[in-house]
């Protein structure tokens, strides 16, 4: 017989701590899984232990970011020009705040910045775009409202082109990941990009708001599908809501988060850190 | 990616036929499918126990013989219970007033400004109102604008204060300006907040309290998850609100915050927002809900 001193009550309490996260069922039993796997092997664990073992097992989950060194220093890749980051996502998530916060922080690393305004639908987005844009002290490329929001990513590409700029950033409109005709959309603001710089968009950044429950797994699944994210950012983590469903998108997906949003200020933005985020999940519940 | 309950309770209720009642041992693997489709629909985790314990209840005892199926009575059982958490004590907007003060608030991004049109247009075409459109986000950046656009596409004015950034004074202000320029609907929309955010819980408590409104409306996202409960009970306990919207119910959500927020505040759900247009709005079903969150 096993000695472990993992019981019931112990598994029953962390259970209920990740699903009031949104870590959600699945991933929760999955990791409680690992867990019971892990301490059957180990044989003997006390719970200063186990927070550790936790804390390795839901890492683990988490993607990796292929370029974790430069991360922190807002370093565009080299070897091409300008670098292009698409950043997509639902309805009101922060996808033009975190823009804003990215733009400040590109340049402040010594980086030319050039913002687009491809989000030509909602009421006031360009003006809103275009305050970050002040307040970054970088360029914003846009058209009025109700244009064709292909037709202003490449604009925006053309006049980086011209303008030697190193790092563009698309805006795009907040779009609902089942409405198919907008998902096609986005496809095509791709492929035009591509006219101006064929390997573009680099990045596509997917944000997802820190207080969404397992919806965020079908708006994963279905940017994926039309735009093959490669990164996600979390926002609104300031408030009460620990984003726990990322753990799962994460590891299905193999997408590593890159940063989180910890406010509405222009410097609220932090790279993600997995130890970080996972304590965050057991801290003061 | 989540089934829904009806199939997973037919896989569990293999177990029960033959056996005529649903007893304590044969309901207790149910109720762990009732509550898994409850978590995968964002229904709070303890929201989701004391359910399972109410459905559990009602349903033992119960003569499944006559049932086609046990299942179905059992996902009949849940969706009744469900109906009537999310239904009872449906009340209409308070009109009263002259004029009608109507205060949005919730959380950034929630649907608030688009919300103050929508309603605005509403009450505009169907009980003939003069509505006033009150721009009360001084912070987020063309907050302002984006009530000016949305104004113009339904023809009603809003009032701003340019370069004014207190938004209790804009209110109070506002409130007298319609007054004086006979509108007999003010909506006031306000800037998002977090419920943990001291200074800007005060704000609107502040505003609440110039503007005496008939109505405070919570707008939530449909899409939240385990924080709905936090969240709302936060704001209900600086505003008392009266009434709750759930916007963004055009997505795939399950929209269990509608459940937990049910629960734990016991105010009604007034209306859903379905779609960016400001034409995208209705009326709130509890049964239709309770469907959706059940996944059929
Ligand atoms: N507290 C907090 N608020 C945030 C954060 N990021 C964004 N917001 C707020 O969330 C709201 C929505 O942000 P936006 O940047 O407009 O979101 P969006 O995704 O561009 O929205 P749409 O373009 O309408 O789809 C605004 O009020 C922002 O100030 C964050 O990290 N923390
Ligand atoms: N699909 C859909 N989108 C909606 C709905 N309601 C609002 N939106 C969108 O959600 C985003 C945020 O809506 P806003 O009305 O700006 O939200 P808000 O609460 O005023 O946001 P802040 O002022 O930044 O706190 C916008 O892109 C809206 O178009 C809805 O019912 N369905
Ligand atoms: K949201
Ligand atoms: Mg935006
Ligand atoms: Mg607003």
């Amino acid at each position: 017989a096993g000695k472990s001193k993992i019981d019931d009550e112990i598994l029953d309490n962390l259970e209920e701590v990740f699903i009031t996260s949104d870590v959600g069922v699945e991933t929760t039993l999955k990791i409680i899984d690992r867990i019971e796997h892990r301490v059957s092997r180990d044989k003997y664990v006390n719970s200063s232990e186990l927070n550790n073992l936790l804390c390795e097992e839901i890492t683990e989950l988490l993607a990796e970011n292929n370029n974790d060194s430069t991360l922190e220093d807002f370093t565009v890749p080299q070897g091409h020009k300008p670098h292009v980051i698409m950043v997509v996502g639902v309805n009101g998530v922060g996808k033009t705040t975190t823009i804003g916060k990215l733009a400040y922080q590109f340049k402040k690393a010594g980086n030319k910045v050039m913002l687009g305004a491809a989000d030509t639908f909602r009421a006031a987005a360009v003006e809103q775009l275009d305050i970050w844009g002040e307040r970054a002290g970088v360029p914003v490329v846009k058209q009025k409202l109700g244009a064709d929001p292909a037709s202003v990513a490449f604009d925006t590409l053309q006049s980086a082109k011209a303008n030697d700029i190193d790092v563009v950033i698309i805006d795009t409109a907040g779009r609902l990941h089942n409405k198919k005709g907008l998902m096609d959309e986005l496809t095509k603001i791709k492929n035009v990009m591509q006219k101006v710089v064929p390997d573009a968009p680099h990045e596509v950044l997917l944000v997802l708001d820190g207080s969404t429950g397992q919806n965020a797994f079908e708006q994963a699944k279905q940017f994926v599908a039309a735009t093959k994210v490669n990164e996600l950012a979390i926002t609104k983590l300031d408030g009460t809501a620990k984003g726990g469903v990322v753990i799962g998108i994460s590891d299905q997906f193999r997408i590593p988060v890159k940063y989180i949003g910890l406010g509405e200020g222009i410097d609220d933005l932090q790279v993600f850190h997995k130890k970080e985020f996972v304590q965050s999940l057991f801290g003061n519940n | 990616m989540f089934e829904n309950l009806s199939e997973r309770l037919e896989r569990s209720f293999k177990l029960l036929k033959g056996q005529g009642k649903i007893t304590e041992i044969n309901v207790a693997e149910t109720l762990k499918d009732v509550r898994r489709a409850l978590l995968d629909a964002d229904v709070n985790y303890k929201v989701a126990k004391q359910f399972t314990d109410t459905v559990k209840a009602k349903a033992l005892g119960q003569n499944v013989i006559n049932a086609i199926k046990p299942s179905e009575l059992m996902v009949k059982i849940v969706h009744d219970e469900l109906t009537s958490l999310m239904g009872g004590d449906t009340a209409p907007l308070n009109l009263s007033g002259n004029p009608t003060v109507i205060l949005m608030s919730g959380l950034q991004g929630s649907g608030k400004t688009t919300m103050s049109g929508k309603l605005a247009r509403k009450l505009k075409s169907e009980k003939s109102k003069r509505p006033l459109l009150v721009a009360g986000d001084v912070y987020r950046p063309a907050a302002i604008e984006q009530l000016k656009v949305l104004g113009e596409q339904i023809e009603v004015p809003v009032y701003t204060e340019e370069g004014n950034k207190n938004p209790v004074q804009i209110a109070e202000n506002a409130i007298s300006y319609a007054k004086a320029n006979h509108y007999d609907l003010v909506i006031v929309d306000t800037a998002g907040r977090l419920a943990v955010d001291e200074a800007m819980m005060n704000e609107i408590a502040a505003i609440k309290k110039a503007i005496k409104p008939q109505e405070t409306l919570f707008v939530v996202d449909s899409m939240t998850g385990q924080d709905a409960v936090n969240t709302a009970k936060e704001f209900n306990d600086r505003l008392d609100f009266d009434g709750v919207v759930l916007t963004k119910l055009d997505g795939d959500t399950r929209g269990g915050a509608a459940l937990s927020i049910r629960t734990v505040v016991t105010k009604p759900i007034k209306f859903v927002g379905t779609g960016e247009k400001l034409d995208a709005l209705d009326y709130f079903h509890p049964a239709r809900m309770a469907d959706r969150i059940l996944g059929m």
